[in-house]
């Protein structure tokens, strides 16, 4: 399933998509550790899967919350993204 | 060399008339409904102030969200440009500018000539800008003036939820029914308004000196607020509002040379 | 100030059963129960069909509303609470069901929900709840497959609505054929932000738009804006939709009319998705737990 997590308000689209099938073969949750806000977790979704989830806390306020790792100008490569070896993270913004 | 630099914002109007550097009118309004009515008027006020005929005035810029919509004007200069310039001249230091309007909220990394390095914006969210601010003193039943006081008042910190200035109305309603003090909401309000505003200047780096600027800087609550998230002195320009119609004036002024 | 505005959004609550069924012949009687922030309902299934529901007003208090809801679907069944081989809560209030087995996400319970009232050939689920909006889309068994929720901000939501029900002092019931005593449609609200759009509805007022005019605008940009959502996951037939916007028509056809696809009416009220889902599940949650008990 692809799990969309975040919101559009007046200013733009800021969703953190997780293609949860990847996580289904994923035993290091390197997302979980790598994000330096914390946005990741695991749970058991309502199929009984252990797949990663953006935090309740942070999914409106996603465009705050990432702006540490997306400045103005020559943003690099996202940790989360780079890290997850079943490229199941992307973010819409 | 008399120029004039208009700044339409969302809900007011500033003009600045400046000869040879000097600031020598002021004046601002309403927006009101018809931009391009207020802008007139507006222009004629500061002129009036002025003490000066309005046919020597050599060039008009404007700015602002509603530049578009001023027929005096003889170019438009974007808020991020015009604010970089005017930032500068006022505060010459300033290499990181924050200006937090009634709709936008701007973060500008400036060069000592007054240029744009880079820059962030939240823009079209009542949440990250002035309008956030304005909702909730009124679901207080309190002046905006006597809401930004409250928040200096108050000594702890309370969560916040609601992202949504909606939704945030019916959270301040329900923790007034909690009796919880009005001054710890107004903070928690200025706090929020200054994280989100502190994350968006983060992306373009916080250099020193930091500049706000901008309606919302008269609101001490607020100033109080991003000044304990950004951890650093912040310089606020006397006249923090007209600093956009300020950096207009003076970009007519490059461009009456370049004619 | 809560109070009267109360009046503007108020639905009917009423309740319904199947006079020709008798729960005490089935044998596994389940109940889905979904707290939102508008409203509450509860289903009473038996052996995975629809018995019971109640469609009540959510109150200040979550597990109140659960129970009260409850009660409504069962009252005249002869059921008890005890009756129940397992409930499942879900909504914006699913952790306060405190007599719920298992809390289960609107998700999840929106998407088994729709399939059972509207055929397991639906793919493409909208929910806009009071106080959010989610496009789901779901496979032949009702098992989602992609989702995309906006909570954070209120354009797009019953609450969105209310507040230009509020300003126009217009029954929110009313809305929809109001916004269509246009001549013609008028261009789109162009503020996102319900803040702004409330100034912009203000100044066309001023202008001397008519009431009717203004909403048209409105649920213009409200169907343009859920109407990318559904396109940002991608729109597939068969379409649903559930919550309180199914009602307003003056969204519901203008979304229709942007995305080329009519949305299936079902005999049911389709604002009981949630909860019909949520009893479904029960049932298979049930299941599990007779098989491992079975097991053990």
């Amino acid at each position: 399933m692809k799990a969309n997590y975040g919101y559009t308000d007046g200013s733009g689209d800021y969703y953190i998509a997780i293609e949860t099938e990847g996580c289904l073969k994923c035993t290091d949750h390197n997302c979980v550790d790598t994000c330096p806000q914390d946005v990741f977790d695991i749970i058991e979704d309502d199929y009984d899967d252990l797949v990663a989830a953006v935090v309740e806390e942070h999914r409106r306020s996603l465009a705050y919350v990432c702006s540490e790792c997306k400045p103005a100008s020559d943003p690099p490569p996202l940790p989360c993204v780079e890290v997850c070896p079943q490229n199941a993270i992307s973010h819409s913004w | 060399m008399i120029t004039a630099g208009i700044d339409v914002g969302s809900k007011t109007i500033k003009v600045v008339v400046l000869k040879d550097g000097a600031v020598i009118g002021k004046a601002v309004t309403a927006t009101g409904f018809d931009q391009a009515q207020s802008a007139a008027m507006a222009l004629g006020a500061a002129v009036e102030k002025a003490g000066i005929d309005a046919s020597t005035i050599a060039q008009i810029v404007s700015t602002g969200a509603g530049r578009k919509a001023v027929e005096q004007a003889n170019s438009q200069v974007t808020e991020v440009g015009a604010d970089a310039v005017g930032t500068v001249h006022a505060v010459p230091e300033a290499r990181t500018v924050i200006d937090v309007g009634a709709e936008e909220g701007r973060g500008i990394k400036v060069s000592g000539e007054g240029k744009v390095v880079d820059f962030a914006v939240n823009e079209k969210c009542a949440a990250g800008a002035g309008s956030f601010a304005e909702s909730m003193s009124r679901a207080l039943e309190v002046t905006l003036d006597e809401f930004g006081k409250l928040s200096l008042e108050s000594t702890r910190t309370i969560p916040m939820n609601a992202q949504c200035t909606v939704f945030a109305e019916s959270e301040v309603v329900s923790l007034l029914h909690a009796e919880t003090p009005k001054e710890d909401i107004s903070r928690a309000v200025h706090d929020a308004i200054a994280s989100r505003v502190a994350s968006m200047v983060r992306r373009v780096g916080l250099e020193q000196k930091v500049a706000l600027i901008g309606g919302v800087a008269y609101n001490p609550g607020f100033v109080d607020s991003l000044t304990r998230t950004l951890e650093c002195e912040i310089v606020i320009p006397q006249d923090r509002e007209y600093v956009g119609a300020l950096g207009a004036a003076l970009v007519a002024v490059e461009r009456s040379k370049n004619d | 100030m809560t109070e009267n505005k109360q009046e503007f959004w108020r639905w009917s609550e009423y309740n319904w059963r199947d006079e020709n069924k008798d729960w005490r012949e089935g044998d596994i009687v389940t109940a889905g129960i979904d707290v939102g922030s508008v409203s509450s309902q509860a289903v009473i299934c038996v052996d995975g069909e629809l018995y019971a529901f109640n469609n009540a007003r959510t109150g200040s208090n979550s597990p109140d509303s659960a129970r009260r809801a409850l009660d409504g679907a069962i009252k005249s069944t002869g059921l008890t609470i005890e009756d129940l081989k397992f409930v499942v809560g879900t909504g914006y209030g699913r952790v306060n069901v405190p007599f719920a087995h298992k809390a289960v996400t609107e998700i999840a319970c929106h998407s088994r929900g729709a399939n059972f009232m509207a055929g397991n050939d639906v793919r493409t689920i909208l929910d806009m709840g009071g106080q959010d909006c989610k496009a789901i889309h779901c496979d032949e068994k009702g098992k989602v497959t992609n989702f995309k929720m906006n909570d954070k901000c209120a354009a797009g939501t019953g609450r969105g609505m209310e507040v230009m029900a509020d300003l126009l002092e217009v029954p929110i019931t009313e809305i929809g054929d109001l916004s269509f005593e246009v001549e013609e449609e008028p261009p789109p609200v162009s503020s996102t932000c319900v803040v702004f759009a409330k100034s912009e509805a203000m100044a066309l007022l001023k202008d001397g738009w008519p009431k009717s005019r203004v909403l048209a605008a409105y649920c213009s940009a409200m169907a343009q804006r859920v109407a990318s959502l559904l396109e940002s996951v991608g729109m597939q037939e068969k379409f649903f939709i559930t919550g309180g916007i199914a009602k307003n028509r003056g969204v519901v056809q203008r979304l229709e009319k942007i995305l080329g696809v009519n949305a299936i009416q079902t005999k049911f009220d389709s604002q009981i998705a949630g909860a019909l889902g949520a009893a479904l599940f029960a049932k298979t949650l049930y299941e599990k737990r007779q098989a491992k008990t079975v097991a053990k």
